[in-house]
Protein backbone atom coordinates (compact mmCIF):
# COMPACT_ATOMS: atom_id res chain seq x y z
CA UNK A 1 0.00 0.00 0.00
CA UNK A 2 1.18 3.30 -1.07
CA UNK A 3 1.62 5.42 2.07
CA UNK A 4 0.47 8.99 2.78
CA UNK A 5 3.50 10.44 3.21
CA UNK A 6 6.56 10.10 2.00
CA UNK A 7 9.86 11.70 3.77
CA UNK A 8 12.76 12.77 2.21
CA UNK A 9 16.25 14.05 3.93
CA UNK A 10 18.97 15.98 2.47
CA UNK A 11 22.44 15.43 4.75
CA UNK A 12 25.12 16.69 1.64
CA UNK A 13 24.66 20.15 0.31
CA UNK A 14 27.79 20.28 -1.62
CA UNK A 15 31.02 17.99 -2.10
CA UNK A 16 32.72 19.38 1.28
CA UNK A 17 29.59 19.39 3.61
CA UNK A 18 29.75 17.91 6.94
CA UNK A 19 30.68 13.83 6.63
CA UNK A 20 29.05 12.83 9.28
CA UNK A 21 25.78 14.32 8.38
CA UNK A 22 24.07 11.33 6.42
CA UNK A 23 24.21 8.81 9.14
CA UNK A 24 23.25 12.01 11.69
CA UNK A 25 20.17 12.79 10.44
CA UNK A 26 19.53 9.40 9.81
CA UNK A 27 19.69 8.45 13.01
CA UNK A 28 17.84 11.66 14.24
CA UNK A 29 15.12 10.88 12.13
CA UNK A 30 14.30 7.09 11.94
CA UNK A 31 11.14 7.63 9.58
CA UNK A 32 12.94 8.89 7.63
CA UNK A 33 12.14 6.84 3.99
CA UNK A 34 15.03 8.11 1.47
CA UNK A 35 18.06 10.64 2.28
CA UNK A 36 19.39 12.15 -0.28
CA UNK A 37 23.40 13.12 -0.79
CA UNK A 38 23.97 16.26 -3.62
CA UNK A 39 27.80 16.61 -4.35
CA UNK A 40 28.15 17.94 -7.65
CA UNK A 41 28.61 22.05 -8.19
CA UNK A 42 29.13 22.98 -11.63
CA UNK A 43 32.92 22.69 -12.00
CA UNK A 44 32.74 19.82 -9.74
CA UNK A 45 32.97 17.33 -12.57
CA UNK A 46 36.62 19.02 -13.52
CA UNK A 47 38.07 17.59 -10.37
CA UNK A 48 37.28 14.31 -10.42
CA UNK A 49 37.91 13.90 -14.64
CA UNK A 50 41.48 15.45 -13.47
CA UNK A 51 41.76 12.27 -10.76
CA UNK A 52 40.33 9.28 -13.27
CA UNK A 53 42.91 10.52 -15.27
CA UNK A 54 45.78 9.56 -12.70
CA UNK A 55 43.42 6.52 -11.24
CA UNK A 56 40.50 4.92 -13.36
CA UNK A 57 39.40 3.88 -10.90
CA UNK A 58 38.77 7.20 -8.94
CA UNK A 59 36.58 9.98 -9.99
CA UNK A 60 33.74 9.83 -8.07
CA UNK A 61 33.52 11.45 -4.08
CA UNK A 62 35.37 9.18 -2.36
CA UNK A 63 34.08 11.50 0.65
CA UNK A 64 30.68 9.57 0.35
CA UNK A 65 31.94 5.99 0.46
CA UNK A 66 33.22 7.38 3.99
CA UNK A 67 30.29 8.82 4.95
CA UNK A 68 28.40 5.78 4.17
CA UNK A 69 30.78 3.07 6.79
CA UNK A 70 29.51 5.49 9.44
CA UNK A 71 25.41 4.63 7.61
CA UNK A 72 26.34 1.32 6.75
CA UNK A 73 25.46 -0.01 11.10
CA UNK A 74 22.15 1.88 10.91
CA UNK A 75 21.03 1.08 7.70
CA UNK A 76 21.44 -2.20 8.44
CA UNK A 77 19.45 -1.83 11.90
CA UNK A 78 16.51 -0.25 9.85
CA UNK A 79 15.86 -2.96 7.31
CA UNK A 80 16.10 -5.72 10.03
CA UNK A 81 13.51 -3.24 11.40
CA UNK A 82 11.30 -3.58 8.95
CA UNK A 83 11.64 0.14 7.86
CA UNK A 84 13.83 0.39 5.03
CA UNK A 85 16.36 3.67 4.52
CA UNK A 86 16.77 4.10 0.79
CA UNK A 87 19.81 6.27 -0.63
CA UNK A 88 20.25 8.81 -3.50
CA UNK A 89 22.86 10.30 -4.53
CA UNK A 90 24.94 11.60 -7.54
CA UNK A 91 28.02 10.98 -5.85
CA UNK A 92 29.11 8.95 -8.71
CA UNK A 93 30.57 12.03 -10.51
CA UNK A 94 32.17 10.76 -13.05
CA UNK A 95 32.46 6.91 -12.68
CA UNK A 96 29.13 6.22 -11.42
CA UNK A 97 29.98 2.73 -11.68
CA UNK A 98 33.63 2.75 -9.49
CA UNK A 99 31.16 4.42 -7.06
CA UNK A 100 28.78 1.89 -6.37
CA UNK A 101 31.93 -1.16 -6.26
CA UNK A 102 33.37 0.95 -3.48
CA UNK A 103 30.48 1.10 -1.86
CA UNK A 104 29.52 -2.42 -1.99
CA UNK A 105 33.03 -3.23 -1.00
CA UNK A 106 31.88 -0.94 2.19
CA UNK A 107 28.53 -2.36 2.86
CA UNK A 108 29.80 -5.87 2.36
CA UNK A 109 32.86 -5.11 5.58
CA UNK A 110 30.11 -4.08 7.15
CA UNK A 111 27.73 -7.05 6.81
CA UNK A 112 25.09 -5.33 4.85
CA UNK A 113 24.80 -8.55 2.29
CA UNK A 114 21.77 -8.64 0.15
CA UNK A 115 21.79 -4.81 -0.27
CA UNK A 116 21.36 -3.71 -3.80
CA UNK A 117 22.86 -0.56 -5.79
CA UNK A 118 21.46 1.05 -8.77
CA UNK A 119 24.31 2.68 -10.83
CA UNK A 120 22.49 5.78 -13.17
CA UNK A 121 24.77 6.14 -16.27
CA UNK A 122 24.91 7.80 -19.59
CA UNK A 123 25.14 11.68 -18.84
CA UNK A 124 28.35 11.59 -20.32
CA UNK A 125 27.90 13.48 -23.52
CA UNK A 126 31.45 14.55 -24.24
CA UNK A 127 31.52 12.13 -27.33
CA UNK A 128 29.24 13.89 -28.63
CA UNK A 129 30.53 17.64 -28.18
CA UNK A 130 33.70 16.36 -29.64
CA UNK A 131 31.66 15.03 -32.56
CA UNK A 132 29.50 17.87 -33.47
CA UNK A 133 30.96 21.13 -31.69
CA UNK A 134 29.51 23.70 -33.70
CA UNK A 135 25.85 22.63 -32.33
CA UNK A 136 26.72 23.64 -28.99
CA UNK A 137 26.33 27.24 -28.29
CA UNK A 138 27.40 28.63 -24.99
CA UNK A 139 24.15 29.33 -23.53
CA UNK A 140 25.76 32.64 -21.34
CA UNK A 141 27.42 34.05 -24.39
CA UNK A 142 26.50 32.47 -27.42
CA UNK A 143 30.16 31.41 -28.59
CA UNK A 144 30.41 28.47 -30.46
CA UNK A 145 32.09 25.02 -29.40
CA UNK A 146 34.99 24.41 -32.27
CA UNK A 147 34.81 27.87 -33.43
CA UNK A 148 35.83 30.13 -30.28
CA UNK A 149 37.00 27.31 -28.46
CA UNK A 150 39.09 24.37 -29.59
CA UNK A 151 37.54 21.07 -29.18
CA UNK A 152 40.04 19.18 -27.17
CA UNK A 153 40.24 21.82 -24.80
CA UNK A 154 36.87 20.54 -23.07
CA UNK A 155 37.47 18.07 -19.81
CA UNK A 156 33.64 17.01 -19.67
CA UNK A 157 30.94 17.34 -20.69
CA UNK A 158 27.22 16.11 -18.90
CA UNK A 159 23.78 16.38 -19.57
CA UNK A 160 21.62 17.16 -16.51
CA UNK A 161 19.66 14.05 -16.81
CA UNK A 162 16.11 13.70 -14.78
CA UNK A 163 14.37 11.14 -12.54
CA UNK A 164 13.47 8.65 -14.74
CA UNK A 165 16.67 6.49 -14.32
CA UNK A 166 16.50 6.80 -10.61
CA UNK A 167 12.71 5.97 -11.08
CA UNK A 168 14.17 3.12 -12.74
CA UNK A 169 16.62 1.80 -10.38
CA UNK A 170 14.42 2.11 -7.73
CA UNK A 171 11.52 0.40 -9.00
CA UNK A 172 14.25 -2.13 -9.78
CA UNK A 173 14.78 -2.98 -5.57
CA UNK A 174 17.36 -0.55 -5.64
CA UNK A 175 18.30 0.85 -1.41
CA UNK A 176 21.20 2.45 -3.14
CA UNK A 177 21.04 4.71 -6.23
CA UNK A 178 24.48 5.98 -7.34
CA UNK A 179 23.72 8.71 -10.03
CA UNK A 180 26.86 11.08 -12.16
CA UNK A 181 25.46 14.09 -13.27
CA UNK A 182 21.33 14.86 -12.84
CA UNK A 183 19.22 17.81 -11.79
CA UNK A 184 19.74 18.29 -8.32
CA UNK A 185 15.58 18.00 -7.76
CA UNK A 186 15.87 14.80 -9.39
CA UNK A 187 17.43 12.93 -6.57
CA UNK A 188 13.91 14.05 -4.80
CA UNK A 189 11.38 13.62 -8.01
CA UNK A 190 12.90 10.16 -8.42
CA UNK A 191 11.44 9.01 -4.64
CA UNK A 192 8.33 10.37 -5.06
CA UNK A 193 7.31 9.30 -8.76
CA UNK A 194 8.36 5.72 -7.61
CA UNK A 195 6.20 5.89 -4.23
CA UNK A 196 3.32 7.38 -5.35
CA UNK A 197 3.55 6.13 -8.68
CA UNK A 198 2.93 9.46 -10.57
CA UNK A 199 3.18 9.52 -14.33
CA UNK A 200 5.53 11.36 -15.46
CA UNK A 201 3.74 13.72 -17.08
CA UNK A 202 1.26 14.41 -14.07
CA UNK A 203 3.36 17.92 -14.33
CA UNK A 204 1.77 19.69 -11.45
CA UNK A 205 2.68 16.66 -8.96
CA UNK A 206 6.23 16.70 -10.41
CA UNK A 207 6.81 20.17 -10.10
CA UNK A 208 5.48 19.84 -6.15
CA UNK A 209 8.34 17.14 -5.95
CA UNK A 210 10.82 19.31 -7.68
CA UNK A 211 10.50 22.00 -5.54
CA UNK A 212 10.56 20.09 -2.84
CA UNK A 213 13.91 18.82 -4.22
CA UNK A 214 15.02 22.38 -4.76
CA UNK A 215 14.32 23.50 -1.20
CA UNK A 216 16.54 21.17 0.19
CA UNK A 217 19.64 20.58 -1.91
CA UNK A 218 21.68 22.91 -0.17
CA UNK A 219 20.98 21.00 2.68
CA UNK A 220 21.08 23.62 6.11
CA UNK A 221 20.28 26.50 3.62
CA UNK A 222 16.94 25.90 4.64
CA UNK A 223 16.94 25.85 8.32
CA UNK A 224 18.80 28.41 8.98
CA UNK A 225 22.25 28.56 7.07
CA UNK A 226 23.25 32.06 5.35
CA UNK A 227 20.28 33.26 6.79
CA UNK A 228 20.02 37.23 6.50
CA UNK A 229 18.53 36.89 10.46
CA UNK A 230 21.84 34.53 10.81
CA UNK A 231 23.01 35.73 14.21
CA UNK A 232 19.20 34.75 15.64
CA UNK A 233 19.27 31.67 14.76
CA UNK A 234 19.23 29.46 17.76
CA UNK A 235 21.99 26.47 17.91
CA UNK A 236 23.94 26.87 14.49
CA UNK A 237 26.54 24.68 16.12
CA UNK A 238 24.18 22.07 15.30
CA UNK A 239 21.84 23.18 12.56
CA UNK A 240 19.48 20.28 11.73
CA UNK A 241 19.52 19.36 8.02
CA UNK A 242 16.17 19.21 6.38
CA UNK A 243 13.60 16.67 5.83
CA UNK A 244 10.51 17.14 3.50
CA UNK A 245 7.37 15.69 4.05
CA UNK A 246 5.79 15.13 0.60
CA UNK A 247 2.37 14.36 0.00
CA UNK A 248 0.38 12.31 -2.79
CA UNK A 249 -0.20 15.57 -4.49
CA UNK A 250 2.75 16.73 -4.32
CA UNK A 251 2.59 20.02 -1.67
CA UNK A 252 5.21 19.30 1.15
CA UNK A 253 5.69 20.77 4.94
CA UNK A 254 9.68 21.53 5.08
CA UNK A 255 10.84 20.86 8.69
CA UNK A 256 14.12 18.97 10.45
CA UNK A 257 14.41 16.45 13.17
CA UNK A 258 13.07 17.85 16.61
CA UNK A 259 16.19 18.53 19.04
CA UNK A 260 18.51 19.59 16.44
CA UNK A 261 19.51 23.67 16.17
CA UNK A 262 18.38 25.89 13.20
CA UNK A 263 14.89 27.12 11.69
CA UNK A 264 12.28 26.42 9.81
CA UNK A 265 10.25 29.14 9.12
CA UNK A 266 8.33 31.15 5.66
CA UNK A 267 11.80 33.05 5.91
CA UNK A 268 14.07 30.52 5.74
CA UNK A 269 11.71 28.63 3.10
CA UNK A 270 11.34 31.87 1.22
CA UNK A 271 14.80 32.72 0.99
CA UNK A 272 15.66 29.32 -0.18
CA UNK A 273 12.87 29.41 -2.85
CA UNK A 274 14.84 32.29 -4.54
CA UNK A 275 18.10 31.00 -4.08
CA UNK A 276 19.70 30.78 -7.74
CA UNK A 277 16.53 30.70 -9.65
CA UNK A 278 16.33 32.73 -13.14
CA UNK A 279 12.38 33.28 -14.19
CA UNK A 280 10.25 32.08 -11.38
CA UNK A 281 7.62 31.75 -13.90
CA UNK A 282 9.51 28.92 -15.73
CA UNK A 283 12.19 27.49 -13.47
CA UNK A 284 13.80 24.83 -16.11
CA UNK A 285 14.34 21.18 -14.43
CA UNK A 286 14.26 17.61 -17.05
CA UNK A 287 11.15 16.97 -15.26
CA UNK A 288 9.05 19.76 -15.80
CA UNK A 289 8.85 23.06 -15.87
CA UNK A 290 7.91 24.64 -12.81
CA UNK A 291 5.96 28.13 -12.00
CA UNK A 292 7.16 29.00 -8.74
CA UNK A 293 4.35 32.13 -9.00
CA UNK A 294 1.51 29.85 -7.35
CA UNK A 295 3.27 28.56 -4.70
CA UNK A 296 1.60 28.97 -1.11
CA UNK A 297 3.37 28.81 2.19
CA UNK A 298 1.54 28.20 5.40
CA UNK A 299 2.72 27.62 9.12
CA UNK A 300 2.61 23.93 10.31
CA UNK A 301 3.92 23.92 13.96
CA UNK A 302 7.27 24.91 15.31
CA UNK A 303 9.98 24.31 12.40
CA UNK A 304 7.28 23.15 9.49
CA UNK A 305 6.02 25.17 6.47
CA UNK A 306 3.64 23.57 4.47
CA UNK A 307 4.48 24.33 0.56
CA UNK A 308 1.83 23.78 -2.10
CA UNK A 309 0.76 24.83 -5.33
CA UNK A 310 3.32 24.40 -7.52
CA UNK A 311 2.45 24.54 -11.32
CA UNK A 312 4.31 22.54 -13.71
CA UNK A 313 3.95 21.76 -17.81
CA UNK A 314 6.43 20.04 -19.95
CA UNK A 315 10.19 20.61 -19.29
CA UNK A 316 12.31 22.04 -22.12
CA UNK A 317 13.01 19.81 -25.00
CA UNK A 318 16.95 20.17 -24.54
CA UNK A 319 19.21 18.80 -21.57
CA UNK A 320 21.14 20.94 -20.03
CA UNK A 321 24.83 20.35 -20.47
CA UNK A 322 27.75 21.55 -17.97
CA UNK A 323 30.46 21.16 -20.02
CA UNK A 324 34.23 22.48 -18.45
CA UNK A 325 37.45 23.33 -20.40
CA UNK A 326 41.05 24.03 -19.64
CA UNK A 327 41.48 27.48 -19.27
CA UNK A 328 44.98 28.33 -17.65
CA UNK A 329 46.03 28.76 -14.53
CA UNK A 330 45.44 31.44 -11.57
CA UNK A 331 47.24 31.44 -7.83
CA UNK A 332 46.07 34.04 -5.38
CA UNK A 333 47.74 35.42 -1.98
CA UNK A 334 47.07 37.46 0.72
CA UNK A 335 49.17 39.83 2.96
CA UNK A 336 47.61 41.16 5.96
CA UNK A 337 48.78 45.11 6.24
CA UNK A 338 48.12 46.70 9.34
CA UNK A 339 48.89 50.18 10.50
CA UNK A 340 48.07 54.25 9.41
CA UNK A 341 46.82 54.43 5.99
CA UNK A 342 46.54 50.66 5.46
CA UNK A 343 44.15 50.70 2.25
CA UNK A 344 46.56 53.18 0.71
CA UNK A 345 49.84 51.27 1.74
CA UNK A 346 48.02 47.73 0.41
CA UNK A 347 47.36 49.67 -3.25
CA UNK A 348 50.88 50.51 -3.22
CA UNK A 349 52.09 47.11 -2.48
CA UNK A 350 49.50 45.87 -5.42
CA UNK A 351 51.27 48.70 -7.61
CA UNK A 352 54.73 47.33 -6.69
CA UNK A 353 54.19 43.66 -7.54
CA UNK A 354 52.65 44.69 -10.91
CA UNK A 355 55.53 47.07 -11.74
CA UNK A 356 57.89 44.06 -11.15
CA UNK A 357 55.83 41.57 -13.23
CA UNK A 358 56.20 44.03 -15.48
CA UNK A 359 59.80 44.33 -15.71
CA UNK A 360 60.15 40.84 -15.06
CA UNK A 361 58.86 39.79 -18.65
CA UNK A 362 55.35 40.37 -18.87
CA UNK A 363 52.02 40.52 -17.10
CA UNK A 364 49.93 38.32 -16.17
CA UNK A 365 46.30 37.94 -18.79
CA UNK A 366 44.27 38.65 -15.59
CA UNK A 367 45.02 40.72 -12.33
CA UNK A 368 42.54 41.78 -9.11
CA UNK A 369 43.80 43.43 -6.48
CA UNK A 370 41.38 43.71 -3.85
CA UNK A 371 41.33 44.89 -0.10
CA UNK A 372 39.55 42.57 2.03
CA UNK A 373 37.52 44.21 4.59
CA UNK A 374 37.06 47.56 2.26
CA UNK A 375 33.63 46.22 0.79
CA UNK A 376 36.00 43.65 -1.30
CA UNK A 377 33.08 41.00 -1.46
CA UNK A 378 30.62 43.81 -2.63
CA UNK A 379 32.35 47.36 -3.79
CA UNK A 380 28.56 49.55 -3.99
CA UNK A 381 27.37 52.49 -1.85
CA UNK A 382 29.23 54.74 0.31
CA UNK A 383 33.09 54.31 -0.09
CA UNK A 384 35.29 55.60 2.47
CA UNK A 385 38.60 53.41 3.88
CA UNK A 386 40.84 55.84 4.60
CA UNK A 387 40.49 55.53 8.48
CA UNK A 388 40.60 51.50 8.29
CA UNK A 389 43.84 50.50 9.91
CA UNK A 390 43.93 47.07 8.68
CA UNK A 391 43.53 45.27 5.72
CA UNK A 392 44.16 42.03 3.67
CA UNK A 393 45.16 42.58 0.29
CA UNK A 394 44.42 40.11 -2.02
CA UNK A 395 45.86 39.89 -5.33
CA UNK A 396 44.62 37.04 -7.64
CA UNK A 397 46.37 36.37 -11.31
CA UNK A 398 44.88 34.48 -14.45
CA UNK A 399 46.87 33.18 -17.51
CA UNK A 400 47.56 31.01 -19.80
CA UNK A 401 51.04 30.15 -19.66
CA UNK A 402 51.88 28.44 -16.46
CA UNK A 403 54.97 30.40 -15.93
CA UNK A 404 53.68 33.63 -15.89
CA UNK A 405 51.85 32.92 -12.63
CA UNK A 406 54.20 30.92 -10.99
CA UNK A 407 56.20 34.40 -11.07
CA UNK A 408 53.63 35.85 -9.56
CA UNK A 409 53.88 33.91 -6.35
CA UNK A 410 57.09 34.63 -6.13
CA UNK A 411 56.77 38.16 -6.17
CA UNK A 412 54.35 38.65 -3.52
CA UNK A 413 56.02 37.43 -0.58
CA UNK A 414 59.89 39.58 -1.10
CA UNK A 415 56.88 42.71 0.28
CA UNK A 416 57.68 41.21 3.40
CA UNK A 417 60.67 42.90 3.86
CA UNK A 418 60.33 45.53 1.20
CA UNK A 419 57.01 46.67 1.95
CA UNK A 420 55.32 48.97 4.50
CA UNK A 421 55.88 48.58 8.35
CA UNK A 422 53.10 46.37 9.52
CA UNK A 423 53.40 43.77 6.92
CA UNK A 424 52.12 40.39 8.29
CA UNK A 425 50.17 37.54 8.19
CA UNK A 426 52.30 35.50 5.72
CA UNK A 427 52.80 32.13 7.29
CA UNK A 428 51.18 30.28 4.80
CA UNK A 429 53.91 30.83 2.42
CA UNK A 430 53.68 31.55 -1.51
CA UNK A 431 50.31 30.77 -3.02
CA UNK A 432 50.03 27.84 -5.38
CA UNK A 433 49.59 27.62 -8.80
CA UNK A 434 45.96 26.28 -9.73
CA UNK A 435 44.83 24.84 -12.78
CA UNK A 436 41.74 26.71 -14.21
CA UNK A 437 38.47 25.26 -15.70
CA UNK A 438 36.32 27.13 -18.05
CA UNK A 439 32.32 26.14 -17.92
CA UNK A 440 30.87 25.72 -21.51
CA UNK A 441 26.63 25.74 -20.17
CA UNK A 442 24.65 24.63 -23.63
CA UNK A 443 22.20 22.15 -24.67
CA UNK A 444 21.81 19.05 -26.05
CA UNK A 445 18.39 17.42 -27.58
CA UNK A 446 17.14 14.73 -25.52
CA UNK A 447 17.58 11.68 -28.46
CA UNK A 448 21.14 12.16 -28.14
CA UNK A 449 21.05 11.07 -24.19
CA UNK A 450 20.63 7.90 -23.46
CA UNK A 451 20.14 6.85 -19.47
CA UNK A 452 21.31 3.48 -18.47
CA UNK A 453 20.71 1.96 -15.12
CA UNK A 454 22.43 -1.10 -14.01
CA UNK A 455 21.99 -2.89 -10.47
CA UNK A 456 24.68 -5.02 -8.65
CA UNK A 457 24.23 -6.92 -5.77
CA UNK A 458 26.03 -6.41 -1.85
CA UNK B 1 16.04 57.69 4.20
CA UNK B 2 15.64 53.85 5.22
CA UNK B 3 18.55 50.66 4.31
CA UNK B 4 16.42 47.95 2.73
CA UNK B 5 17.38 45.54 5.67
CA UNK B 6 14.75 46.93 8.02
CA UNK B 7 11.95 46.70 5.16
CA UNK B 8 13.12 43.23 3.74
CA UNK B 9 15.57 40.05 3.91
CA UNK B 10 17.48 38.62 0.59
CA UNK B 11 19.28 35.81 -0.44
CA UNK B 12 21.87 35.95 -3.16
CA UNK B 13 24.03 33.18 -5.45
CA UNK B 14 25.25 32.74 -8.92
CA UNK B 15 23.13 31.89 -12.11
CA UNK B 16 25.39 31.13 -14.88
CA UNK B 17 27.96 34.14 -15.44
CA UNK B 18 25.89 36.69 -13.16
CA UNK B 19 23.63 36.21 -10.61
CA UNK B 20 20.59 36.75 -8.84
CA UNK B 21 19.44 38.47 -5.60
CA UNK B 22 15.82 37.31 -3.97
CA UNK B 23 14.56 40.43 -2.28
CA UNK B 24 11.45 39.37 0.14
CA UNK B 25 9.27 41.89 2.05
CA UNK B 26 8.56 41.58 5.50
CA UNK B 27 5.00 42.40 5.14
CA UNK B 28 2.39 43.14 2.31
CA UNK B 29 2.81 46.73 2.54
CA UNK B 30 6.47 46.33 2.34
CA UNK B 31 5.97 44.53 -1.03
CA UNK B 32 3.90 47.01 -2.20
CA UNK B 33 7.17 49.54 -1.50
CA UNK B 34 9.39 47.45 -2.81
CA UNK B 35 7.67 47.09 -5.81
CA UNK B 36 7.04 51.07 -6.27
CA UNK B 37 10.73 51.67 -4.85
CA UNK B 38 13.50 48.66 -5.77
CA UNK B 39 12.82 49.54 -9.42
CA UNK B 40 15.35 47.50 -11.95
CA UNK B 41 17.06 51.12 -12.95
CA UNK B 42 17.96 51.21 -9.28
CA UNK B 43 19.14 48.18 -8.56
CA UNK B 44 21.16 48.61 -11.66
CA UNK B 45 22.70 51.63 -10.68
CA UNK B 46 23.38 50.41 -7.25
CA UNK B 47 25.90 47.52 -8.58
CA UNK B 48 27.11 50.03 -11.59
CA UNK B 49 30.68 50.26 -9.63
CA UNK B 50 30.61 45.87 -10.10
CA UNK B 51 30.26 46.31 -13.67
CA UNK B 52 26.73 44.50 -14.07
CA UNK B 53 24.54 44.56 -17.06
CA UNK B 54 21.06 45.24 -17.63
CA UNK B 55 19.42 44.19 -14.45
CA UNK B 56 15.81 42.53 -14.98
CA UNK B 57 13.43 41.99 -12.38
CA UNK B 58 10.61 39.63 -11.63
CA UNK B 59 8.04 39.98 -9.15
CA UNK B 60 7.00 37.27 -6.78
CA UNK B 61 3.41 38.47 -5.55
CA UNK B 62 2.77 34.90 -3.77
CA UNK B 63 6.18 35.28 -1.78
CA UNK B 64 6.15 39.28 -1.35
CA UNK B 65 9.71 39.24 -2.86
CA UNK B 66 11.44 40.60 -6.05
CA UNK B 67 14.04 38.61 -7.66
CA UNK B 68 16.98 40.56 -9.68
CA UNK B 69 18.81 39.32 -12.33
CA UNK B 70 22.01 40.60 -12.00
CA UNK B 71 24.33 39.84 -16.21
CA UNK B 72 28.23 40.40 -15.50
CA UNK B 73 28.26 41.27 -12.01
CA UNK B 74 30.51 39.13 -11.02
CA UNK B 75 33.02 40.05 -13.12
CA UNK B 76 35.21 38.46 -15.50
CA UNK B 77 32.51 37.91 -18.27
CA UNK B 78 35.06 35.49 -20.30
CA UNK B 79 36.16 32.74 -17.89
CA UNK B 80 36.46 32.46 -14.54
CA UNK B 81 35.74 35.48 -11.76
CA UNK B 82 39.04 36.21 -9.89
CA UNK B 83 36.96 37.79 -7.00
CA UNK B 84 36.76 37.06 -3.50
CA UNK B 85 33.07 36.32 -3.96
CA UNK B 86 33.13 34.57 -7.42
CA UNK B 87 29.77 33.04 -6.29
CA UNK B 88 27.94 36.35 -5.49
CA UNK B 89 27.01 35.13 -2.21
CA UNK B 90 27.95 38.95 -0.21
CA UNK B 91 25.18 40.45 -2.74
CA UNK B 92 22.34 39.99 -0.66
CA UNK B 93 23.87 41.31 2.28
CA UNK B 94 25.58 44.54 0.15
CA UNK B 95 21.56 45.09 -1.34
CA UNK B 96 20.15 45.33 1.96
CA UNK B 97 22.22 48.68 3.01
CA UNK B 98 20.83 50.30 -0.26
CA UNK B 99 18.86 53.46 1.77
CA UNK B 100 15.45 54.07 0.41
CA UNK B 101 13.39 57.19 1.02
CA UNK B 102 10.58 56.28 3.28
CA UNK B 103 8.64 57.97 5.43
CA UNK B 104 8.35 57.42 9.22
CA UNK B 105 4.38 56.20 9.24
CA UNK B 106 5.46 53.81 5.25
CA UNK B 107 8.16 52.57 7.59
CA UNK B 108 5.65 51.42 10.29
CA UNK B 109 3.49 49.26 8.03
CA UNK B 110 6.69 48.18 6.23
CA UNK B 111 9.48 47.28 8.70
CA UNK B 112 10.34 43.34 10.16
CA UNK B 113 10.11 42.00 13.40
CA UNK B 114 13.78 41.88 13.55
CA UNK B 115 13.49 37.92 13.40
Amino acid sequence: MTKGILRIGNAQGFWGDRGDAPATLAAQQPDLDYLTLDYLAEVSMSILAAQKQRDPTAGFTRDFVESLRALALLWAQRRAGGHPLRVVTNAGGMNPRGCAEACAAVLRDAGCKGLRIGVVSGDDVLPILRERGGAFANLDNGRQLGRDLPLDALVTAHAYIGAAPIVEALAAGADLVVTGRVADPSLTVGPCVHHFGWSVEDFDRVAGATVAGHLIECGTQVTGGISTDWLNIPGTENLGYPVVEVSADGGCVVTKPASTGGRVDERTVKEQLVYEIGDPGAYLSPDATVSLLSIKLGGDGRDRVRVTGAKGSPPPPGYKVSATFRNGFRASGTLTIFGRDAVAKAKRCADVVRARLHSAGGEPEQWLDECLGANAAAPVGRQNHSEMMETVLRITVADRRREVVERFTRELMPLVTSGPQGITGYAEGRPRVHEVYGYWPCLIDRKLVTPRVECIEV
Amino acid sequence: MTPLREIAHARSGDKGSGANVGVIAYTPAGYELLRRLLTPAVVETYFKPMGVGVVRRYEMANLGALNFILPGVLGGASGRSLRIDAQGKALGQALLELELDVSADELKRCAGSGG
